[in-house]
């Protein structure tokens, strides 16, 4: 086991909030993209619940990234329907950017703004998208600082900042929205492995406060731990979803077999 | 000393940092490295400093026993020779002709310059109203102000025949200061939008009301634009305020006569300026020249074709496909061609494109040009800082929900414009300097100065003196301008660890 998975093992996770509701918070029906004519995302079906922790995974090139960059539109796809929060993802630019004020995302290259000092980063969309006071907009970021635990930064620049606490910022930034819904796109995957760590407890607490989750990450001690779902994605389809016990130790579909033997056989 | 060539080790204690080995820093070392690192460059270092040494040699004894004063080319050799110099500088043409390379023809303010200082001979030749007013005889006139002027030094003129350029450009400064030092304060910034129509008036005079009605126009035009927006989006907002601009200056409504550039302006400032008469002698654009026109076309240039250049680029970037290709086009058209060949266009074609009996001013017409053809590089160059940000910054700011405006403002440009600081001033250094190619269109730009005080003949025959004068103003300003630049990339360096 890694380093990161010795902690996260360690670590007793309060799964009191972990609650998931009725309430479907993102619906993806028959949806299916291109790149020019390459099929990226073929035919995907999902259901999120809110408060579901899901974590996708799966070999590079298998449109996980894709997957959830379809979410808050940041890609546009051509066929099916997603609709997160009630609200259908469409061409009109009013429903894309209220999706987007309403989803958090974290980027596996943080994606800082490196003009802006960690506070600004901070409060920048909470002033200019949802029109909080200034003053307001500072109290929320310190809050979240405090809570990823970085609140002595904010006043440096993110270029000052290590791996592992620019994702931190990233992450607060989001939150500063006050988002629903929270997607990650492989937020460990650039950082040293003594990094991993905090990046990967700031996650274990949002979820423990019962945010709705959907992480695309290798971290599979992350996965049993804290997800209720695992899926597994190869060649732009879901292949294999599962509760992470199941998944893990009973894999059903070859293709999952090889993969989680190739990532956890050593 | 530990020593490490076993297999188990393990260091106790982290060693201090130690200072480097004497020899290692300093003078002697960066000398050694530098000048005499080889035998190749000893001999390079030995023939750079003769190199040197035979051109100060040559230009230093001619510069420093300059002639500083003389009545004339003649007069300087004489003194010259008198002196037993083998050569000198005639600085005395500068001494003498300073002013006109700075303003042209630029008149002087006469009445203010003799009720100052020739008060008692004003009041011999019956009063201000008798040399300069309405029934004034010109050529008592001149001859007044001919035999003033003799006897007033260059800097008296200077300081209060040329008060009116000279209040405007140490105004300018004071309006260029807030934008480029953020340290002063926000509030100067007002008066920095209000500088254009005071530079107008003071620089080319005529009612106080022309500046004010064209100020209070756009203020009215952008607070119809709000006022639509407000209902209708910024784009509507934005149609409007363009629209209202259109009907307040251009006037295409049949209703209201034709004539002129600013068909609706001229009714109701003739009605302001018969309420309150306010205002200086006007200056017509073709008497300007000197260093002056190359300041003016150069800041209204620089100033103008910034924003242009930054919504060019942006629109090249578009995704709608017309926007992109009308700036392409825009872009590569402008580019295409040299800016004198477009000067050209622009003082004979362009009448035929204006309606009749509307003059178009030949500055402003340059300064249109100069604008258009330095955004076009301006564009290029922003498009580069556009390009090299990483896409994450956009997703990042798409992801926040930020709309296409506010990310562009808040995230992509101020970013891409840090990164194409040192293109830009280039451009602007490049436009700065292109100012004198008016002198093709008949403008009297400092070169063209030197051309006119050669023709007299106190001065025919001298060349040196007067475009090593020009080329030094000129250095002063672009100097300014790429340490300005250099000032700035430090203070936003804020990416360094």
């Amino acid at each position: 086991m890694s380093e990161a998975q010795t902690a996260l093992a360690e670590r007793q996770i309060d799964r009191s909030q972990m609650t998931v509701s009725d309430e479907i918070a993102i619906q993806i029906t028959g949806m299916n993209k291109w790149y020019g004519t390459f099929h990226v995302l073929r035919d995907i079906n999902l259901t999120v619940n809110r408060g579901e922790r899901i974590v996708v995974c799966g070999p590079s090139g298998s449109g996980k990234s894709t997957l959830i960059r379809c979410i808050n539109a940041l890609e546009e796809h051509q066929k099916g329907q997603i609709t997160v929060d009630g609200t259908t993802l469409s061409t009109d630019l009013k429903n894309i950017d209220k999706v987007r004020s309403e989803v958090g995302m974290v980027f596996q290259h943080f994606n800082l703004f490196p003009h802006l000092t960690i506070l600004e980063n901070c409060t920048l969309a909470p002033i200019w998208v949802r029109k909080v006071p200034k003053r307001e907009a500072e109290e929320t970021a310190m809050y979240f600082l405090e809570k990823v635990k970085i609140p002595e930064q904010a006043l440096k620049y993110p270029g000052q900042l290590s791996g592992g606490q620019q994702q931190r910022v990233a992450i607060a930034r989001s939150l500063c929205m006050k988002p629903r819904i929270m997607l990650f796109d492989e937020p460990t995957s650039a950082l040293d492995p003594e990094m991993i760590k905090e990046v990967l407890d700031t996650m274990i607490a949002l979820a423990e406060e019962g945010m709705t989750m959907i992480c695309v990450t290798h971290e599979m001690g992350f996965a049993q731990a804290v997800a209720n779902r695992v899926i597994f994605m190869d060649q732009g389809q879901i292949i294999e979803q599962n509760e992470p016990k199941a998944f893990f130790n009973n894999p059903q579909n070859e293709r999952t077999k090889l993969f989680l033997s190739q990532i956890l056989g050593h | 000393m530990s020593n490490q060539s076993t297999v188990a080790f393990v260091r106790r204690e982290i060693l201090p940092p130690a200072p480097p080995p004497p020899g290692q820093a300093g003078v002697v070392k960066w000398m050694r490295e530098n000048l005499f690192s080889s035998v190749t460059n000893t001999l390079l270092t030995i023939l750079s400093i003769y190199l040197i040494w035979s051109v100060l040699s040559a230009i230093m004894p001619w510069t420093l026993n300059g002639i500083w004063a003389a009545g004339s080319l003649s007069e300087c050799r004489e003194i010259r020779d008198a002196r037993g110099l083998e050569s000198a500088a005639c600085w005395a043409v500068i001494n003498e002709r300073w002013l006109q390379l700075l303003f042209g023809f630029y008149p002087t303010d006469d009445r203010l310059l003799s009720s100052l200082f020739y008060a008692d001979q004003l009041a011999a030749a019956g009063g201000l109203e008798a040399v300069f007013g309405a029934g004034s005889n010109a050529t008592d006139r001149i001859a007044f102000v001919n035999a003033m002027k003799a006897e007033l030094s260059n800097l008296t003129i200077f300081f209060f025949g040329y008060w009116r350029p000279l209040v405007a450009v140490l105004l300018l400064v004071v309006a260029v200061a807030p934008i480029l030092y953020a340290s002063l304060p926000r509030g100067m910034l007002l008066f920095s939008l209000a500088y254009p129509f005071i530079g107008v008036f003071l620089f080319w005079g005529g009612s106080v009301w022309g500046p004010v009605m064209v100020a209070l126009g756009i203020v009215a035009s952008l607070y119809i634009g709000r006022f639509v927006a407000a209902g209708y989006g910024m784009l509507g907002g934005g149609l409007a305020a363009v629209a209202a601009f259109i009907i307040i200056f251009l006037n295409p409504l049949p209703f209201i006569d034709h004539g002129g550039l600013f068909p609706l302006l001229p009714h109701v400032k003739g009605l302001a300026a018969s309420v309150i008469p306010l205002g200086l002698p006007a200056i017509p654009s073709d008497q300007f020249g000197g260093f002056m026109l190359a300041i003016i076309i150069g800041t209204s240039g620089i100033v103008l074709s910034l924003p242009i250049g930054i919504l060019l680029a942006l629109g090249r970037q578009s995704n709608m496909p017309f926007i992109r290709w009308v700036c392409v086009t825009f872009i590569e058209v402008i580019r295409g061609v040299p800016l004198i060949v477009w000067l050209f266009v622009a003082s004979t074609l362009l009448k035929y494109f204006l309606p009749p009996g509307s003059s178009f001013d030949a500055l402003l017409r340059v300064i249109i040009l100069v604008t258009l053809f330095a955004s076009a590089y301006i564009a290029e160059v922003v498009r580069g800082g556009l390009a090299a940000l990483p896409k994450g910054q956009y997703e990042a700011a798409d992801s926040l929900g930020l709309d296409y405006w506010k990310s562009m403002q808040l995230i992509v440009l101020p970013q891409a414009l840090k990164i194409s600081i040192p293109g830009i001033v280039n451009t602007f250094i490049g436009l700065f300097k292109d100012t004198t190619l008016v002198v093709f269109v008949g403008l009297r730009d400092p070169l063209g100065l030197t051309n006119a005080i050669r023709a007299t003949s106190e001065w025919n025959g001298i060349y040196w003196e007067l475009y090593i004068f020009v080329a030094l103003l000129f250095f002063t300003f672009c100097f300014f301008m790429s340490r300005y630049s250099m000032y700035l990339e430090r203070k936003l360096q804020t990416d360094r660890r």
